[in-house]
């Protein structure tokens, strides 16, 4: 059998390099979070451990490690532990089709900066998002405790609810696009405009049911830490609640590196193609350009949080099913006719 | 209703009409409010190394104070613990021995004298009560504890060193 | 045996554990979690048969969304309840009968099914672009049925919904 080893080592290294990458900036988006919410409210943040602070999530982890570990006595053991770990898992699954960057040549071999590169990416995605709610219910029912099962029905069918309308948006993307893998649909964006040009209340559709499938502030419900007696994750503690917590982050990150991707043209950046530098010093040009998208929307994630209150729950699910499915029906069909009359 | 003041602001419960229900306009203000703070002056200060200026007449925690020749100055009269409204001090007296001149100021002193800072308000009224100037409010205030007892402050809690005995 | 038939026969394998655990596991919750393990063993089948589409759409709409509602109910379920109803006899002739009639059709079906054997790569009719156009050319009346069929069990649960 010919197995080609260079592809194995090249594979398993970007694997490793994307897992480190979403770990780290989920620990910092923690950090990030508490600084964009101290200086929002004319706080100052942490800033005890190192630099301005920037210990702090090592601090955090290892406070998390050390904190003694309860598992209620009349818990489904094993289903308790599944939970969290389930939760972590299929967050830290969905970054293997994001492109992160265009091909290097390192010595005559070109190295794609994306892991996989199915034709199928965004379905892949929807596919493991879809899974991230078992985390979710499994933990709150393997605690025994009826608010811990409460809150993980009510992010349950919050997950299921933006689902639908994030799906339906999407759809209309990828009439426009004509391909499910995110690397065409970033390589068309290299070309011309970003998409968001062309779908802006599809990008407006998608913004929000990511911030309803991050559990995210307006949509917070699941874990509202104070009005609604904590959340699914209510009987955990130590590392497994981290966990959960973690994997939110992650998520966040995920989503928008997903947006920047989809609709925000990926790494690509305006004149990439006109600047007349080497195609590597380009990639990585690509890889920083997208990496600061993925910035700017992880701090809108947080600057809407620190402004926006909560919606009740009724309001939430009327939204998600009265308004934003309509729209994104509605937005699907004008996508529709506008194809349908550019081909004449 | 008659108006009780004149910054009376009416309600407006009119309907909202088709732009405000879209709630996106009225989320954008909000966001651009919390966005104009990232620029403002930060409302708190790095505590331990920075502290606020007190004003000159802050009123923090108590001293007894002793006099020139670092003699207590407090005789134990008692007219602290009388005015103190929270009836936060107690207090034994004794009287002075020979041979103890150098220690008390007057032939009575007070072998107890207790605060109990939970119970304080910091007024100040025992230091305007006290006729031989031995107590007095700083501008430190009570550092946290783990228990009520340390809340307790003794004479030896209160008493400002020796001048004497460097 | 080469790399993929290890893969078929680790799958196989997984899958038949699986799916009986399902019918022998006691608690309801863990029938659930073995069923959604064999959806994901299937979808591996599906890979292999290089259909990737079906294999993601398999996951999304049976682990991601009936699944998930399979889960709903039996949570709501009092499951330390011991009071099981007595279940009558007659059930379980009815259910003996129904459940060995789908098996002689089935052995039926199969007996006379021609198996060609499935070369890896040679068929793209799992792949998206290929797939869509066979099911809005080809087969685009019974598509439209079947959506007509979903409408009216969308409509009947909001008669459902809206009765009180």
């Amino acid at each position: 059998m010919n197995i080609d080893w260079f592809f194995i080592i090249e594979k398993i290294a970007l694997i490793s390099g994307v897992l480190a990458l979403s770990l780290g900036v989920a620990m910092y988006s923690t950090w990030g979070e508490r600084k964009v919410a101290a200086i929002i409210q004319d706080r100052r943040g942490p800033n005890r451990a190192g630099f301005m602070g920037l210990l702090q999530p090592l601090a955090d982890g290892g406070k998390l490690f050390f904190k003694e570990e309860i598992i209620p006595t009349l818990s489904h053991r094993f289903l308790f532990i599944l939970g969290p770990s389930l939760a972590m898992l299929v967050a830290c699954m969905t970054s293997a089709v994001i492109p992160w960057g265009d091909t290097l040549t390192i010595g005559g071999r070109q190295v794609s900066l994306q892991v996989a590169d199915i034709n199928i990416g965004i379905l892949y995605i929807f596919g493991v998002v879809s899974l991230g709610v078992y985390g979710i219910m499994l933990g709150g029912w393997a605690s025994n405790n009826k608010y811990s099962l409460l809150a993980s029905i009510r992010a349950a069918s919050q997950i299921i609810s933006y689902e639908l309308a994030m799906g339906l948006s999407l759809i209309a993307l990828l009439m426009l696009t004509g391909s499910l893998s995110l690397k065409d649909i970033v390589e068309q964006q290299r070309h011309s405009y970003w998409n968001v040009v062309y779908q802006p209340l599809g990008f407006i559709i998608f913004l929000i049911c990511a911030f309803a499938e991050c559990n995210r502030t307006p949509f917070d419900l699941p874990e509202a830490e104070n009005e609604l007696n904590g959340g699914y994750h209510l009987e955990y503690s130590s590392m497994k609640l981290g966990f959960y917590l973690f994997a939110e982050y992650i998520n966040m990150f995920i989503s928008s590196a997903l947006m920047a991707s989809m609709y925000f043209g990926g790494y690509s950046f305006p004149f990439m193609d006109s600047l007349g530098l080497d195609a590597n010093l380009i990639t990585i040009l690509g890889f920083v350009a997208l990496f600061i998208k993925i910035i700017c929307f992880l701090f809108l994630f947080m600057w809407v949080r620190w402004t926006i209150p909560r919606f009740r729950y009724d309001q939430l699910m009327r939204l998600g099913w009265n308004i934003m499915i309509p729209i994104a029906i509605v937005n699907m069909l004008l996508t529709g006719a506008w194809i349908l009359y550019k081909q004449g | 209703m008659q108006a009780l003041t004149d910054r009376v602001k009416p309600v407006d419960r009119r309907p909202l009409n088709f732009v405000e229900k879209l709630y996106i306009p009225a989320i954008l203000k909000g966001m651009g409010i919390t966005f104009k703070h990232i620029f403002q002056k930060k409302a708190t200060v790095n505590y331990p190394e920075e502290t606020r200026p007190f004003s000159p007449v802050f009123r923090g925690l108590h001293i007894l104070n002793r006099d020139e020749e670092g003699r207590e100055r407090c005789t134990a009269c008692g007219l602290c613990a009388v005015a103190c409204p929270a009836e936060a001090i107690t207090m034994e007296a004794a009287e002075r021995k020979p041979g103890e001149e150098k220690l008390y100021r007057e032939e009575k002193y007070a072998a107890s004298y207790e605060i109990n800072m939970l119970r304080c308000i910091f007024c100040g009224f025992c230091g305007e009560a006290c006729p031989k100037d031995a107590i007095y409010l700083t501008e430190t205030f009570a550092p946290s504890n783990y228990d009520r007892k340390g809340f307790i402050y003794g004479k030896d809690d209160l008493l400002i060193p020796d001048p004497k005995k460097k | 045996m080469n790399t993929q038939q290890v893969i078929f026969l680790v799958l196989s394998a997984i899958s038949l554990a699986s799916a009986m655990g399902v019918i022998l596991s006691k608690n309801p919750v863990t029938s659930v979690l073995c069923l959604i393990l064999t959806f994901f063993t299937i979808a591996g089948h599906y890979v292999m048969l290089n259909a990737q589409f079906l294999a993601v759409v398999h996951i999304i709409v049976y682990a991601g969304a009936i699944m998930v509602l399979f889960l709903f109910v039996i949570m709501l379920m009092n499951l330390n309840a011991d009071v099981e109803p007595q279940k009558r006899n007659w059930l379980k002739y009815a259910g003996a009968i129904s459940g060995g009639t789908l098996l002689v059709i089935l052995v039926a079906a199969l007996r006379d099914a021609s198996m060609p054997s499935l070369q890896s790569g040679s068929t793209d009719i799992g792949l998206i672009a290929n797939l869509g156009k066979t099911l809005f050319h080809q087969y685009v009346v019974p598509f439209e049925i079947s959506s007509v069929l979903f409408l009216s069990a969308m409509v009947g649960a909001v008669v459902i919904g809206k009765k009180e």
